[in-house]
């Protein structure tokens, strides 16, 4: 396993709710991603971004721990939920909400806070990205 | 593109009863697919979606399809 690889399955691990998604939380670079930030927003969920774009291998390795060829994909307590149709439709009929209180209580109703975070700092694995 | 796509799903889901092929821009890289098959039923979403997937590992892998939309339903 490569260090990036560790970091991307540290990062998947220690964060409630984890989107790997094409641009920052607050500049969003594809639809599909900005559907699945849209459906974590319209239940209140706090979560964490993680850009890949800034390496094509992030995406590689990504899709080789989660087995999910596309982008996004939105994790939440270390379980892999779905990309951005299963999102969305989770999100529509209310299993979103479900499936974050089974996994993580009533922790990720803590104010939708939003941060990107970086995987590609080798000294530093969890940088804001400003 | 939308034809091979097609034939891919169709030759994965034999018994589907529905089979949709959108390309959504006229591009040929960005898709809607929707399959509507009984063996969907009582599968969670994850692993429907994780078919389709395999269905179209290939035009994936090799960057056919830049962007893909997927719809899957258990009953008609």
């Amino acid at each position: 396993m490569s260090d990036l690889s560790d970091r991307i399955q540290q990062t998947i691990e220690a964060e409630p709710v984890v989107a790997f998604i094409k641009g920052t939380h607050e500049q969003c670079m594809c639809g599909n991603s900005e559907r699945a930030l849209h459906a974590l927003r319209s239940v209140g969920a706090s979560f964490t971004a993680v850009d890949v774009l800034p390496d094509p291998v992030i995406r590689q390795e990504l899709s080789a721990i989660s087995s999910w060829p596309t982008i996004p994909q939105v994790f939440v307590g270390g379980e892999l939920i779905g990309g951005a149709d299963i999102v969305q439709e989770l999100a529509a009929t209310g299993e979103l909400e479900a499936k974050l209180n089974e996994k993580l209580g009533d922790s990720w109703r803590n104010g939708g806070e939003e941060r990107t975070v970086s995987v590609a700092d080798r000294e530093n694995p969890l940088r804001l990205v400003p | 593109m939308s034809e091979r796509l097609q034939t891919l799903l169709q030759d994965a889901f034999p018994h589907a009863q529905d089979v949709e092929v959108v390309d959504r821009t006229g591009g040929g890289d960005h898709f809607h697919v929707t399959v509507v098959d009984s063996r969907f039923a009582g599968l969670p979403l994850l692993d429907q979606h994780r078919l389709v997937y395999d269905a179209l590992a290939e035009p994936l892998a090799d960057g056919t399809i830049h962007e893909l939309r997927i719809t899957t339903r258990g009953d008609a």
